[in-house]
């Protein structure tokens, strides 16, 4: 096996499609010649030619509507949106027109098509090219959504995407791309879609969160480890919809305890389903109420106080702290 | 014209010569022909042809009015005044090209082939009216005003991988020419020289506001310029006009020429939608009165009788089909089983995930 970064995992498991179906495409904005503005897709475009991997002008509504109209005709478009925040421009096309394409058409037409965007903090990028904004996504029916934390689930969950016959948006943490290596299978292999990860066996308390707080929080599931000695859990949660409520209440049933940490702003966010779901499947399970760490409901700041900003261990051992404590 | 010139602010060949365009047309309003030259390659067959499928859609056009009224359509957007722009354009096509219609192209889908029942079906808020049959080659309508150039420009870019002689139209009114969607659409065109009609039915009005209000531009043919596409005006209440423009931009799309813009020039009688404006609030009566003059059926009926190819015994069985085919569509549509929620639940996605299923039993119980 290889050890790859996981903008290495995600260039392979594009690569896997290409070569496996000639009906999937990648189109965006910088993604032809140079891969990218984070080479995701570098040398691709020089291995499957230009019919295949090609630039489009700079325009995301229209490179969503590229996706939809080729979808109608058998094709599996992989389009990246070079930023998060510049999924705005599309999101009539990814919300309103891929999403509903199903449903509009009572099951006649489908929309397999990825949508790809790098998103997430800590890396003192520009404005709006971070911003999680997964809740907007996750509030749209119709529309799934992925957020690997690691290369091997990066490539399985990627393949599974374009595969996949109903739109999914595919969220690259900007924080993890290059910052470790991992052993990923060569060829294809699928994560499932919808499976979450238990990425660290616990007793006391169960943390669960994903993309790169799944990073974060076992790096404090360590700390508290050491200074308190509970037996923290970690689940990754890697698919935001469908979510995964079974290892979650598996989860509660066992530790009784938990909390969960995103990156998104507080409000209405995976945190507050995640815990609704807990409350309607596993509430006589719990032994303290379920908290939520994760950033005021401000915009995400400029990069000068991002670090202040994002959850880090110390707010999530104080988070456990508190259940534990409660 | 030259190239712009980015640094030489005093030179002033970056202005781009902006020429009026007159639109084409075939038939004076009177019937007669005033530019054989432009005259489409039609049969008598054709030429009678088009005439019914005008006369059925204007008829088709006032009971869905009545339907409406009584409760029995739900939303409906009158297309009564546009027959030429509508009729016209589909009957210029292949039965393979593929059309992305907005929410008022009900005629152009169904004349395609969709069952006027399913398009009924749409009105009342069935998804089995977007359930499109395998051999026609159509969307369901679209709300958005201007999404459906997108999804035309994304077909295109299908047939043209694929290497298929087939075109995409679109359509949308002279409001929909101001979105975003819209300007994006014939951009992508522009630069991937894909094989798409955009059709713009300028009615004078969106919703309410009048063109004027709506651009400073010229036309908005002229909107094709800045993306380096054909662009043409055409008299949209002229279908013989409308059948060569629509011929010759599929032309120019099969043969690897690019897309065309074509603003058709038309008026729609009736309100915006059955559900609320009131066009005497926005119009005159001297103006809807004027464009009365120009009523595409009027005119082409002029032309065919003067050819001795129509007569009132023709038009009158035709308006009697139309009739009975309204009623016995109409009456396959109330008839249709109902949705359900668990059906509704079911079309989100191909397998319904588990939190789903959870919802569904709810309603199953």
């Amino acid at each position: 096996m290889a050890q790859m970064t996981m903008i290495q995992a995600i260039k392979d498991a594009m690569r896997v499609e290409l070569q496996r179906d000639p009906n999937v495409v990648i189109f965006g904005e910088d993604v032809g010649k140079v891969g990218g503005v984070f080479r995701a897709t570098e040398g691709l475009q020089a291995e499957f030619g230009e019919e295949r991997v090609y630039d489009t002008p700079l325009a995301e509504a229209a490179i969503g509507g590229m996706a939809v109209g080729m979808a109608t005709q058998g094709f599996r478009p992989i389009m990246e949106i070079q930023f998060v925040g510049f999924i705005y421009e599309a999101f009539d096309q990814i919300a309103v027109q891929a999403a509903r394409m199903r449903y509009r058409s009572g099951g006649k037409y489908q929309a397999p098509i990825t949508i790809r965007t790098p998103f997430g903090g800590g890396v003192k990028a520009a404005e709006l090219h971070t911003d999680p904004l997964e809740g907007l996504l996750v509030q749209t029916p119709g529309i799934k959504v992925v957020v690997p934390s690691n290369p091997y689930d990066a490539k399985g969950l990627l393949i599974s995407a374009i595969r996949d016959n109903d739109p999914v948006f595919f969220m690259e943490h900007l924080n993890l791309y290059r910052s470790f290596r991992a052993e990923v299978p060569e060829g294809e292999y699928t994560v499932p879609i919808g499976k979450a990860n238990v990425v660290r066996e616990g007793s006391d308390v169960t943390i669960i969160t994903y993309g790169a707080m799944v990073h974060t929080s076992l790096k404090a599931a360590e700390e508290i480890e050491k200074t308190r000695g509970v037996k923290v859990e970690v689940i990754d949660l890697r698919t935001l919809m469908p979510l995964d409520t079974d290892t979650i209440v598996e989860s509660i049933k066992k530790t009784n305890r938990a909390i969960v940490v995103q990156e998104a702003q507080k409000t209405s966010g995976i945190a507050a389903e995640v815990i609704a779901q807990i409350n309607e499947k596993a509430i006589l399970h719990l032994e303290a109420p379920v908290l939520r760490v994760a950033p005021p409901d401000t915009v995400y700041p400029f990069a000068q106080i991002e670090d202040q900003w994002l959850p880090n261990a110390a707010k999530i051992v104080a988070g456990l702290n508190k259940v534990l404590d409660f | 014209m030259s190239k712009p010139s980015v640094a030489g602010v005093q030179d002033k060949s970056y202005v781009v010569a902006v020429q009026e365009v007159k639109p084409l047309s075939v038939l004076g309003t009177d019937g007669t022909v005033v530019n054989p030259d432009e005259m489409p390659k039609l049969s008598d067959e054709q030429l009678k042809e088009l005439m019914r499928r005008m006369v059925f859609t204007r008829t088709w056009d006032q009971r869905a009015v009545n339907l409406t009224r009584q409760g029995r359509l739900g939303f409906y957007a009158p297309v009564s005044g546009q027959e030429a722009t509508m009729v016209g354009s589909e009957f210029a096509l292949n039965k393979d090209d593929f059309i992305c219609p907005g929410y008022r192209d009900m005629p152009q889908i169904v004349w395609h082939g969709l069952p006027m029942y399913q398009a009924f079906l749409y009105s009342r808020g069935h998804q089995h009216g977007g359930q499109i049959p395998d051999d026609v080659h159509v969307l369901m309508p679209q709300i958005i005003i201007g999404a459906q150039y997108l999804h035309a420009m994304g077909v295109a870019m299908a047939f043209k991988k694929k290497g298929e002689k087939r075109v995409s139209i679109t359509y949308t009114g002279d409001g929909g020419s101001s979105e975003g969607d819209f300007y994006e659409a014939l951009n992508f065109a522009g630069a991937f020289k894909l094989p798409s009609i955009f059709m713009v039915q300028n009615n004078g009005y969106a919703i309410t506001t009048p063109f004027a209000k709506q651009t400073a531009a010229m036309s908005v043919a002229h909107k094709a310029v800045a993306a380096g596409i054909t662009g043409v005006q055409v008299d949209g209440m002229d279908v013989l006009a409308v059948v060569k423009a629509v011929q010759d931009a599929a032309e120019r799309g099969r043969n690897g020429e690019g897309a065309t813009l074509i603003e058709a020039l038309t008026y729609r009688f009736l309100p915006h939608s059955m559900s609320g404006d009131d066009p005497s609030k926005y119009r005159t009566k001297e103006e809807t009165a004027e464009w009365e003059q120009k009523d595409p059926l009027n005119r082409f009926r002029t032309f065919l009788v003067n050819k001795g190819l129509w007569s009132e015994a023709e038009e009158a069985a035709v308006v009697e089909d139309a009739k009975n085919t309204v009623a016995e569509q109409i009456k396959k549509a109330e008839t249709t089983e109902k949705m359900t929620i668990p059906g509704l639940i079911d079309s989100m996605f191909e397998t319904t995930p588990q939190h789903l299923e959870e919802q569904k039993a709810d309603y199953l119980a």
